[in-house]
């Protein structure tokens, strides 16, 4: 395998200069795939027959759910390339990835207590899944505090690391929490192993909207990794440079 | 189209609140996402366009 992407990762520049190319496509793409998505799942899915039209809320509840869950694994990731590799871009990855999984998160858990509503006869109940999500937030609010709270650029960045690590553990109880306890929620709706249980006009526009939101993520946390990269390296000259085109490209 | 008419759509057979707040909410928190950086990033050019200037004064 061919490892120089991975050494040329550890250049800021390289990857300011390559997530520039890639971030108009990724914005556009999840654009049209969440447009697309949303009005495929709110108008021409069919309704369930037992939850009627409650259930189109899963469009917008499975992805930032899988998206609050695979955010934090790209956390403990980057931690531990930051940890081993001591690799200053894993950092920024960490740190602006932190509150776009939060969001996320917070998301899964408001469309769900929504959805409940209907569904269960209530907003919030104290299920094995429902609470082990809530843990993930807590989580996310931890290592955003924890990246603010120490001024000390390495120091905050090593015990980011280390919390996103240990945190880790909660991701396998939230995928289990519907096998290994008698939950109310229900089982996963995409299994890699086996066909849906649902017909393909009801799961077809929710793949859309998944990959439509890790366009989404991709393309925000770009963003935010490459205003963070300018930030941080402020003195380096090709910053100073590409600072100078920027600044005098508009009036 | 599963829904008959564009008023049936809004309503969501009874279940339209639940939907529409879900989705709102959701498009709020998508936009916020995005604006975040865009804004932060407007912002750092013009503080920076500032510094330069006064540099280029001194």
């Amino acid at each position: 395998m061919n490892w120089t992407w991975f050494h040329k990762l550890g250049s800021p520049k390289w990857f300011y200069e390559i997530s520039g190319r890639w971030l108009p496509w990724l914005g556009g793409a999840a654009i049209v795939l969440l447009l697309l998505g949303s009005v495929w799942g709110l108008a021409f899915a069919p309704q369930d027959y037992q939850q009627g039209n409650s259930f189109r809320i899963i469009y917008l509840h499975v992805p930032t759910a899988i998206l609050a869950q695979s955010i934090y694994v790209m956390l403990a990731v980057a931690g531990v390339v930051g940890l081993v590799w001591k690799m200053k871009l894993a950092d920024v990855a960490l740190q602006q990835a932190a509150p776009i999984g939060a969001w996320m998160t917070f998301l899964a858990l408001l469309t769900g207590a929504v959805w409940g509503k209907p569904t269960w006869g209530a907003w919030w109940v104290w299920d094995a899944r429902l609470t082990a999500m809530l843990i993930l937030l807590f989580l996310y609010f931890g290592i955003i505090a924890l990246g603010n709270a120490i001024s000390n650029r390495d120091s905050a960045a090593k015990a980011c690391a280390v919390l996103a690590i240990v945190g880790v553990v909660n991701i396998p109880i939230i995928k289990y929490s519907v096998e290994w306890w008698n939950t109310l929620h229900q089982p996963a709706t995409f299994k890699l192993t086996e066909k849906p249980a649902m017909p393909v006009e009801m799961w077809a526009p929710l793949l859309v909207m998944v990959i439509g939101f890790y366009c989404f993520l991709a393309a925000v946390l770009l963003m935010r990794m490459r205003l963070e990269i300018l930030k941080r390296e402020a003195r380096a000259s090709w910053v100073k440079t590409e600072l100078r085109a920027q600044v005098e490209g508009r009036p | 189209m599963s829904f008959a008419s564009f008023s049936e759509f809004l309503a969501m057979g009874n279940h339209g609140v639940y939907v529409w707040t879900s989705y709102g909410i959701g498009l709020l928190v998508v936009l916020i996402n995005v604006a975040l950086p865009l804004l932060g990033r407007r912002r750092y050019l013009q503080d920076e366009a500032r510094r330069l200037r006064r540099e280029e004064m001194k």
